[in-house]
């Protein structure tokens, strides 16, 4: 059971990491980059680290992804936005 | 003389006495100047995008190279999990061994990386001090890297920030950032019990602070969170490790002389500095988070 859902997240994090590389659009990107941190994050807890799964869930997932939104507003890639 | 000749032939000819320089003057001015070799020119943007197969044929054989090579390094790494390898040797065994007696953490991961090897951990605090001076020095704003035109944009955005209506964002920022910050708060000083410690929690802490500044603007953070206090807290926490682990380090890091009291492990008030230097590296870590997204959005902490 635990070996058949860790081959899914690992097909998955395969797939995200692909889409990330394969995308034109860079705010899907990262909102995919997004998915990938989270899928390594429950990769992470059942390797049984789960300090690291912490860690990667609240980088990877949140501050990181804030950071490229910002880097995204900075040079007016984003719609909507100011000069978007 | 009039013909040209190449450097050689007029080298010859003035040894031979046939050519002498009669009127300097005059082929002073009279020579053409030499050529100077442009390579900026050479290298025009027609010239780089005229090469695409060229680039493409590199970019594959690149990517393909380090694919390769990083794959046939992960075929010489010794099974997973297996006990005769390399990494399970007498370090390991001895840590998990004594770890409790010596350091007085039942978190063994925070026993490590706080006590055993602090020096580490205390570079890795640096680095991420030093990244957020960097980010300090290229995008704060002061007189001579600001316009008038970004100063009436920040206004406008400031005016936003007061008087737009965002109830999800607001009522979501007023209700989950106390959580969110409680729950880093309890990781931080629990780092010596159970899995988590100064980076995460500092990491959890620094996401708190963001949602409450994107829901609410940061005029109102400022009103407790300045730059003065980010660099109070930053440079604060780094000194205090900074004592902490010199005391340890000047006692032969054996804590002789003046034992640190290790109290009883997994009692919240034990293992000797772990807890001091876990909250000293979550406030650095929470501090340089929220410090990355202030500069990043406003350019002002």
């Amino acid at each position: 059971m635990s070996t058949g859902i860790q081959i899914i997240l690992l097909v998955f994090l395969i797939v995200c990491a692909l889409a990330v590389s394969f995308t034109k659009n860079l705010f899907i990107a990262v909102i995919v980059f997004m998915g990938y941190s989270s899928i390594m994050a429950v990769i992470w807890l059942l390797l049984e680290s789960p300090d690291l799964a912490i860690t990667e869930a609240a980088v990877g997932a949140g501050v990181d992804s804030v950071l490229f939104f910002l880097t995204l507003k900075k040079v007016h890639y984003l719609k909507g936005t100011r000069e978007g | 003389m009039g013909e040209k000749k190449s450097v050689w032939e007029h080298l010859k000819a003035w040894v031979d006495g046939e050519e002498v320089i009669l009127d300097a003057d005059k082929y002073i001015v009279n020579r053409s100047k030499r050529e100077k070799k442009n390579w900026r020119r050479n290298f025009s943007m027609e010239y780089i995008r005229g090469n695409v197969k060229l680039y493409r044929f590199l970019s594959i054989a690149i990517s393909v190279l380090f694919i390769g090579i990083m794959l046939s390094v992960v075929n010489d790494l010794p099974e997973f999990g297996n006990p005769a390898n390399p990494a399970d040797n007498e370090v390991m065994e001895r840590y998990l061994e004594s770890g409790i007696e010596e350091t007085g953490a039942t978190n063994f991961v925070a026993g490590m990386i706080l006590d055993y090897r602090a020096f580490d951990t205390f570079g890795e605090a640096n680095v991420l001090f030093l990244a957020v001076m960097c980010v300090v020095l290229l995008l704060k704003k002061d007189q001579k890297n600001y316009s008038a035109k970004e100063e009436q944009e920040n206004r406008e955005d400031d005016f936003f920030d007061e008087n737009e209506k965002r109830p999800i964002l607001q009522i979501g920022g007023k209700l989950l950032a106390p959580l969110i910050i409680l729950y880093g708060i309890y990781v931080i000083l629990n780092g010596h019990l159970s899995p988590g410690g100064g980076f995460s929690g500092g990491t959890i802490i620094g996401a708190g602070l963001i949602l409450y500044a994107s829901a609410y603007g940061q005029k109102k953070m400022q009103t407790f969170f300045t730059f003065r206090t980010f660099t109070l807290i930053c440079v604060g926490g780094l000194l205090t490790y900074c004592a902490c682990k010199s005391y340890s380090f000047f006692t032969g890091a054996n804590h002789v002389g003046f034992e640190i009291p290790k109290g009883i492990p997994g009692h919240i008030l034990s293992a000797g500095f772990i807890l001091p230097l876990n909250i000293c590296v979550g406030l650095i870590v929470a501090c340089t988070m929220y410090g990355f997204y202030a500069l990043f959005t406003k350019g002002d902490i």
